[in-house]
């Protein structure tokens, strides 16, 4: 099993519940996975600046003085905002390829959650409820928002074997089902120099449509591609900065609902995600159709690259 | 009429309440409201009573139905009738995947479209379904009748048996073994029957029949690899 939720919203006035809505949805939808929960929130941006979000299984020991450490070492603007395990780290932009070296000299134990711009994802080992109260997610406002809740099937029940997966700047991946051909892509991908950190088959889904955008394919080919080069069951839901995409695979037996209103696209793994937001009864609901891909997006004028998904 | 608030007197005391029903009750109307997509609503029942389920339901909704009558005013999940025996039960909207599996009996309507894997299996049951069907869609099919007055996906009827597919639109591809076959007298006649249980405005003339070539009852050596 596996729950995924996800929000896009088109009215503004509902950007400060983003972080409730979403954490409502996704409790919803805790007993299809009670492993491990995350929620990836796409918030506030300042010009310039770049976001890391890290976690730490020794947070007390490892996110101490974090701020200035590496504030020394990167000689710029760092600041820190601690959330239990979880602390998302503000610097300028192009100083992230060198701050991610410093912190893996400095704080070796530290995993990086994401890399982005507005985007920051938490997630740890635990019910839904329990991980959104520790992070707070019910205060957090943004535009839109992946939820995933875990039913672990191929590997440990782990932080970094929970979802969404950073995919590249800005990108977060949630999946429900199994990849069958993992090892030999997970094989080929390392071959390849690509870093696969885990034993999850999401992970190598998530290195895949990473790989493939950094060899050249927007997002929309990437997943229009994961359709012929991945094997096994999926349905995925993917976030970039400005909107949000679904895909199934073709057999389609993971389940998907969706609804659209002037107001919000989203995305349940079942109707009752869906059926407390505002305007559900007169919602547009569907359920995507196998081996397609679906995307939203912010800009009222999408770019060549969005449009080709 | 019976009402039953589902959000406040939870699955079970629903489920039981109508599982005590017996085939002379005088409560023969029930309706249900605040479904909100929960999964099970309304399996097992055995008596001749009409169930009106005001929403959306999840998984399973009708599953195993016998005799019962239910309607639903919404989209229905996963697994809907499934291993339905007798009654009636029609849905206003939508059909997630595998509505009908197993079917022995009984006639399921679906107003809306209905998913991949329609009818897999189904051994006697009568879906009629006004929009399109999915993929894979009476996979196994043994016996009964399937009405499409959409189109159908790809894979229709694979490795079917007896059942008969009546389907008006377009068919995606046929699944090994389908066949169109002639559309006889005594076929227009079952159509139309089944037309008219099902509410629907299409004439059988428009219909094309589909069923099993019949070439995979016995074993074929040519078959194997």
């Amino acid at each position: 099993m596996c729950g995924i939720v996800g929000l896009f919203l088109k009215d503004a006035a509902l950007e400060p519940q983003l972080g409730d809505m979403l954490t409502d949805m996704l409790i919803t939808m805790t007993d299809r996975g009670p492993d491990s929960a995350g929620i990836a929130i796409y918030g506030d941006e300042t010009t310039g600046n770049a976001k890391l979000t890290v976690q730490s299984n020794a947070p007390v020991v490892d996110l101490d003085k974090l701020d200035n450490d590496l504030r020394k070492r990167v000689k710029g603007k760092v600041s820190m905002d601690i959330k239990d395990t979880h602390a998302v780290l503000s610097l300028q932009a192009d100083q992230v390829p060198a701050a991610r070296e410093i912190l893996s000299e400095i704080r070796p134990n530290l995993r990086v959650m994401s890399h982005g711009s507005t985007l920051e994802i938490y997630k740890e080992v635990g019910l839904p409820k329990d991980v959104a109260n520790r992070f707070d997610i019910r205060q957090m406002s943004g535009t839109h928002g992946i939820g995933h809740t875990r039913m672990a099937t191929e590997s440990a029940v782990t932080t970094m074997g929970a979802h969404p997966f950073n995919t590249g700047i800005d990108q977060c991946l949630v999946h429900n089902g199994s990849l069958s051909n993992l090892n030999s892509l997970r094989r080929k991908l390392r071959r390849l120099g690509v870093h696969i950190e885990t034993e999850n088959d999401t992970e190598v889904g998530a290195a895949y449509l990473t790989w493939k955008m950094q060899t050249g394919s927007t997002l929309g080919e990437a997943l229009t591609s994961s359709l012929d080069d991945l094997d096994g069951f999926f349905t995925f839901v993917v976030g970039t900065k400005d909107g949000f995409g679904v895909v199934r695979d073709p057999i389609a037996c993971k389940p998907a609902v969706m609804a659209e209103t002037d107001q919000y696209v989203a995305f349940g793994s079942e109707y009752r995600a869906l059926v407390n937001l505002p305007g559900i009864d007169t919602a547009k609901v569907w359920e995507p159709e196998p081996a397609t891909v679906y995307f939203w997006s912010h800009n009222a004028a999408p770019t060549a690259q969005e449009k080709a998904a | 009429m019976q009402t039953f608030d589902l959000e406040a007197q939870g699955l079970r005391a629903l489920n039981s309440t109508l599982h005590a029903q017996a085939d002379n009750s005088n409560q023969t109307h029930w309706e249900i409201v605040n479904p909100k997509g929960s999964h099970a609503i309304a399996v097992g029942l055995d008596a001749p009573i009409e169930v009106n389920i005001k929403g959306s339901t999840g998984y399973y909704c009708a599953g195993m139905n016998k005799q019962a009558t239910v309607h639903v005013h919404g989209s229905v999940g996963p697994g809907t009738a499934e291993n339905m025996m007798s009654g009636m039960v029609v849905v206003e909207g939508d059909a997630s995947q595998y509505a009908g599996a197993t079917g022995h009996g009984g006639t399921l309507v679906i107003k809306g479209n209905a998913s991949s894997r329609c009818g897999i299996s189904m051994k006697g049951i009568d879906i009629i379904v006004h929009g399109n069907i999915g993929h894979m869609s009476a996979f196994m099919a043994q016996s009964g009748n399937m009405v499409v007055c959409g189109d159908a996906g790809e894979a229709l009827g694979d490795s079917l048996y007896e059942a008969r597919l009546f389907v008006r639109g377009s068919v995606k591809s046929l699944g090994a073994d389908c066949i169109e076959k002639e559309m006889r007298p005594e076929h227009i006649t079952i159509l139309e029957e089944l037309l008219e249980r099902g509410g629907c405005d299409a004439k059988a003339s428009e219909f094309k029949r589909y069923g099993s070539a019949r070439k995979l009852y016995n074993f074929n050596i040519d078959n194997a690899y």
